[in-house]
């Protein structure tokens, strides 16, 4: 993704607040909005200056807890609400300005969407729910029925499709609504909290299925989540929001190793490193260095699975790239320090 | 003692409500030289309009009065207002009254602020509008009701109100607007006006449907003149005489086998066997007991009505919930409507659509289209927003929205909806034959003045079947089904179609060849065999049946009005054999009541004098829902102590006040009793279905028989109707008590009894006040009812005003006063059930 390249979601100065003179306030305050205040004058701050890119194949979480405006945000630039200022552009068309027509096409044909509740109508079976977007557009019932079939296939729920939503199982519900969004192939992918209603193991599960699509698809993803966790495991890059305003945004290894905020640093103190960081982030650049290991690691494996081969090793260890080209070192000390901490290694020092 | 008054001065609604009932009865007991006249309904007014009494005395005067134990006469019965001619007074004392109430709302205002320090500078507009207000009251209202209870009005009142109303009507029918009218049978253009031109253009469109449905079931020369009638210049009888030779103008109904196959395999085609053999079985039952014409008659009325009423519903429903607008103003519409009794639309309904089977689908309509409404619009707002986005991600545009999103998400409601409609269409079907609507409904109307029992429970009976076969059909309509991957074949496909496509041919065919078996002994037998069942019947129970005439029906292609068989013998029978056998223990019975109890509460409900009555239930109201409530009853009172009717809505007071009495008493116990066993819940649960769809007409017939033309047999036939909901609601309150409570219960070692005292009952008690709200207005609909067997309430007056050729504004003010008891009672149930709720956090 190089910067010269147009980014498929531009949000310039975005500001959501809800409230019945928040147009008014919002001009009075000039673009420093201050929450507390305009909560005095019956105001709800929702979204608090959102300026960022998302890239083509990308896939940027939203995270904050509730309240924290991400949801929020995530229907401004669907425009399922407008903003109240600033300006959102889709591939490189502002989105604010754009007549009902215009915007119902966008939707038709660059846009899908997966909800929190799944959103299924109810008294359509699976496969009249995938088809619905495309029956909407005016397909015909030949042409959408196969396409819904195809779906059906992807997200694994063949020989479900005459069930009815109430029948299905969360996890179920889910993969349908993952399909319906998918249905049109949509460049954009808006996901708002889709697995957040699903069993903790489910939720493994669909986060795996979903990468998985991913990796086939590769859309541009805008993924809104309150759990961290998930953010680190899935993002590109996570955007991290408190009371409207984002905290930071960065790759997940950034985040992790450099939080920018102690309301970030909160987040983080709890991730085991090893869990979420990927080699790559900690090895070191190539140097002179001759004596390597026989062990040669991935640079996109996770810490963990290598972190005790690489430890019972005496010399540094490559690290390579898909194409098994050396593109870094890994020594054990790097890897006992992400273990253990700096606090860790101190104390065994003393 | 002391500990006594530490309990009272513990509970401040307990003491309120002492207060309530000691200056209840102090008044109670002011009427003094009044209290003779107020006993004999009507008899004060009657003795105002005389002359013996004078209905107002001056302020003085009525002080001296109150100081001698007495009540002066204004507030005894309130006189006649006029509130067109307000009085106005800049007299210092009414300057007072303005400044004190000016500054009130001011300090109310401004006590309600959250920043003292600043209101004045925010808030000096606050001055402008509450000195305007305090002066309207102090300078105009003040004098005003002054002048009205201690001064002398005698313009235009409230009393002219019903007259006022009918001008205006007759006004916008004949005067207001006139335009061309084309006169097709005088070929002449008339002045009519635009009101009427549109009102009757209306009526001659659901004619038109009407007569087309019922052409198509019924068929035949009565029909085709109508039509006709509608269409051309001639009268239909004179087309009729030109077209004489030409095959339209003689076609046959169609036959009852085509329907009735077409009832059994719609029935297959949408569900199964079993609703296949509902629908089926439903046109045999209509046909077996002779009702198949007076059903069809009524179907087509049905038809006509309630898709109207649902698709008007539906809208009015979506436009309520697309804009918060409509939904304010439609809101207190749909109440009134709901709560008004039948009889009372009926009267607005002849003046504006006139008299036919048009004005009775008319009259259903309105009835039928606010329960939609409000279904319509509760579902739209059930469904969850991120369904709604899903649409619009989707790419929905606004109808798509609307029609592929929101009414399919909706419909649970919006299918009770629709099965509300079609039981109101069906319960108006007796009540709209009052304005000329035929069919079954005006039949059981026959039934009911000659006191036939067994006549009129099977036409009860096939109002019912209607009923639930539409409602069924429908609900299988709305549920079904569509099969995207079947590759099938046109004909299979369509061989429920093609198969009905046949049978109609055969059916036809088969009613054609049935003409000329007429008269032959093919029919003989079937003849006989309804003869000997109708004669064994009759002579068992010693009744008088008139027999068949032999050989003159064609069974395949119909069965005439009552040439079928009946079980009337066998109902009449019981309840003569009821009449010989409890004669004398129903007349001490009846005695009995009347005497001790009906007797007394209706002279006590009497006795009230007016200030009493609004003390009493204004009290209470304050007690339960605090002032707004206290200003709302008031307001709903104040409007029938306006009306001249005062004393016969306390006597329908007094009819739903006994009913609803008793009615919850039974259903309580009945239901706490029905509950504590599966079998028997279901039963009862079963009878409560069966009562409520019943036309409530029925009722009439065996409490006349049985104890005679008196209060008690209108109230008898009140509480078996009322009684439902109050059963109904205890059982289903009951049954919602968390199992978990009820172990608890258990494991505190309590009995049955003290479980279902202590801990069933207190829980369910919200829920069974709902069944009480429901019973009071199922009690005021009964009472109205009862006029037709002869009470002196409101209802009677406004069966009288149907017959009154200026009923129309008496007929609506009568209408409103009963729907004001009905929401009086609603409001202080809904505020107080959702207090409770709050309180024990199951709101």
């Amino acid at each position: 993704m190089s910067a010269q390249e147009q980014p498929v979601i531009k949000c310039d100065s975005v500001y959501k607040i809800f409230g019945e003179n928040a147009d008014k306030m919002l001009r009075e305050s000039g673009g420093n909005v201050d929450a507390a205040e305009f909560q005095k004058a019956g105001c709800v701050v929702g979204v608090n200056n959102a300026s960022f890119e998302v890239y083509k194949g990308e896939m940027l979480v939203v995270m904050g807890l509730s309240g924290s405006g991400k949801s929020t945000l995530l229907r401004c630039i669907s425009r399922l609400t407008d903003a109240t200022a600033g300006n959102i552009y889709i591939e490189g068309e502002d989105i604010t300005k754009m007549s009902d027509k215009e915007l119902i096409e966008l939707r038709r044909n660059k846009m899908g969407m997966v909800f929190q509740s799944f959103a299924l109508l109810p008294h359509k079976t699976v496969i009249e729910n995938i088809a619905f977007p495309l029956q909407v557009k005016g397909s015909s019932t030949k042409d959408s029925m196969k396409r819904a079939m195809d779906m059906v296939e992807l997200v694994g729920l063949t020989d479900r499709e005459n069930y009815f939503p109430r029948e299905l199982s969360g996890g179920q519900q889910q993969r349908v609504g993952i399909a319906r969004s998918l249905a049109v192939e949509p460049d954009i992918w808006f996901l708002d909290e889709p697995f957040s209603a699903l069993d903790p193991l489910i939720r493994r599960e669909m986060q795996d299925e979903f990468l998985r699509l991913q990796a086939v698809l590769n859309k541009t993803i805008l993924f809104v989540t309150h759990d961290f966790d998930e953010a680190i495991r899935l993002a590109d890059r996570v955007a991290i929001m408190k009371d409207g305003i984002i905290e930071q945004i960065d790759t997940p290894a950034n985040i992790v190793l450099n939080p920018a905020t102690d309301y970030v640093r909160k987040f983080t103190e709890e991730v085991p490193r090893e869990k979420v960081l990927k080699i790559k982030s900690v090895m070191d650049p190539v140097g002179d260095e001759t004596d390597l290991s026989d062990l040669r690691v991935s640079q996109d494996a996770v810490i963990e699975t290598v972190a005790e081969a690489v430890l019972s090793e005496q010399k540094a260890v490559a690290v390579v790239d898909e194409n098994d080209k050396v593109v870094g070192l890994l020594h054990s000390s790097k890897v006992i320090h992400v273990l253990f901490g700096e606090s860790s290694t101190l104390e065994s020092n003393s | 003692m002391n500990n006594y008054l530490t309990y009272i001065t513990n509970r401040p609604k307990l003491m309120q409500f002492s207060v309530v009932l000691i200056v209840f009865f102090i008044l109670m007991s002011m009427t003094g030289e009044y209290h003779d006249l107020m006993v004999q309904r009507d008899s004060f007014a009657k003795a105002v309009n005389r002359g013996n009494i004078v209905d107002s005395v001056g302020f003085f005067e009525s002080l001296r009065m109150i100081f001698s134990w007495q009540l002066p006469p204004q507030l005894v019965r309130l006189p006649e207002i006029s509130f067109w001619n307000p009085s106005v007074s800049t007299s210092f004392g009414y300057w007072l009254v303005s400044i004190l109430v000016a500054v009130g709302l001011v300090f109310n205002n401004y006590s309600k602020a959250s920043d003292k320090r600043d209101w004045f500078v925010h808030h000096w507009g606050q001055f402008f509008t509450k000195g305007f207000i305090g002066i309207l009251v102090g300078l105009v209202l003040a004098p005003t009701l002054y002048n009205w209870l201690f001064g002398e009005i005698t313009t235009s009142t409230f009393w002219d109100v019903p007259s006022l109303v009918h001008d205006f009507g007759q006004y916008l029918m004949f005067d207001f607007l006139l335009v061309d009218h084309w006169n097709v049978r005088a070929q002449r253009y008339d002045d009519w006006a635009a009101v009427r031109v549109v009102t009757r253009t209306f009526a001659d469109s659901i004619q038109f449907l009407i007569t087309l449905i019922r052409e198509i079931l019924m068929g035949g020369f009565k029909t085709i003149v109508t039509l006709a009638n509608t269409f051309s210049s001639q009268t239909g009888w004179d087309w009729m005489g030109e077209n004489k030779g030409q095959w339209y103008a003689s076609i046959p109904a169609l036959p009852w086998t085509v329907l009735t196959a077409g009832a059994f395999m719609l029935g297959y085609k949408l569900k199964g066997i079993g609703l296949s053999m509902l629908a089926g079985f439903g046109c045999v039952y209509l046909l077996i007991f002779g009702q198949w014409e007076p059903a069809m008659e009524t179907l087509s009325f049905v038809l006509v009505a309630a898709p109207v009423s649902g698709i008007g519903g539906v809208i009015w429903g979506v436009l309520a919930y697309r804009s918060k607008a409509v939904e304010k103003a439609i809101t207190p519409l749909l109440n009134v409507a709901q709560t008004m009794p039948h009889f009372s639309y009926l009267v607005p309904v002849i003046v504006f659509f006139g008299l036919g089977d048009h004005a009775g689908a008319i009259a259903t309509i309105i009835f039928a289209t606010p329960p939609m409404v409000r279904l319509t619009l509760l579902g739209l707002k059930k469904v969850p927003p991120e369904v709604i986005e899903a649409g619009m991600m989707s790419g929905c545009k606004n109808y798509q929205l609307l029609f592929k999103v929101l009414i399919p998400t909706a419909r649970y409601d919006i299918l009770i909806g629709v099965n509300q409609v079609i039981m109101q269409c069906l319960a108006m079907a007796v009540i709209a034959s009052l304005i000329g609507a035929k069919g079954l409904g005006f039949n059981l109307l026959l039934a009911l003045n000659q006191l036939r029992i067994g006549q009129a429970l099977e036409l009860g009976i096939c109002i019912v079947v209607i009923a639930v076969v539409l409602d069924k059909l429908s609900l299988a309509w709305a549920n079904k089904q569509k099969d995207y991957f079947a590759d099938l074949s046109f004909v299979e496909r369509n061989k429920t179609g093609l198969l009905f496509v046949a049978l109609f041919f055969f059916a036809c065919l088969l009613a054609w060849a049935g003409n000329s078996m007429v008269g032959g002994s093919v029919f003989n037998f079937v003849d006989e065999l309804i003869n000997s069942v109708r004669s064994n019947l009759a002579s068992i129970f010693d009744i008088t049946l008139y027999p068949i005439k032999v050989g003159v029906t064609n069974y395949f292609s119909s069965v005439p009005h009552n040439m079928g068989i009946t079980t009337e013998p066998i109902w009449q029978g019981g309840v003569d054999w009821m009449v010989s056998n409890w004669q004398m223990s129903i007349k001490a019975f009846n005695k009995m009541l009347l005497e001790n109890i009906l007797m007394p509460m209706k002279a006590s409900f009497l006795a009230m004098p007016v200030i009493a009555t609004f003390a009493l239930f204004m009290g209470i109201a304050y007690i339960i829902g605090g002032i707004r409530s206290s200003l709302v009853i008031g307001g709903f009172l104040l409007f029938m102590a306006l009306t001249e009717w005062w004393e016969r809505a306390l006597i329908t007071m007094y009819m739903t006040t006994f009913a609803v009495v008793g009615s919850v008493i039974i259903g309580t116990i009945v239901g706490a009793l029905a509950v504590q066993n599966k079998r028997a819940t279901k039963v009862i649960l079963l009878v409560c279905d069966t009562f409520q769809v019943l036309p409530s007409f029925i009722y009439l017939i065996p409490v006349i028989m049985l104890f005679g033309i008196n209060d008690t047999a209108v109230l008898i036939a009140v509480m078996v109707y009322a009684v439902i909901p109050p059963t109904r609601y205890t059982i289903e309150g009951l049954r919602s008590v968390p199992e978990s409570l009820i172990d608890a219960g258990h494991m505190s070692g309590a009995t049955k009894l003290q479980r279902l005292i202590r801990i069933e009952f207190p829980l369910a008690f919200p829920h069974i006040m709902l069944g009480v709200n429901q019973c009071v207005a199922f009690a005021l609909f009964m009472v109205v009812i009862g006029a037709f067997i002869g009470t002196d309430d409101l209802g009677q007056f406004i069966l009288g005003a149907l017959s009154d050729k200026k009923g129309i504004g008496t007929g609506l003010m009568l209408g409103l006063c009963v729907a004001f008891i009905g929401l009086a009672v609603d409001h202080l149930i809904n505020v107080w059930s959702k207090k409770r709720k709050e309180e024990l956090g199951i709101a």
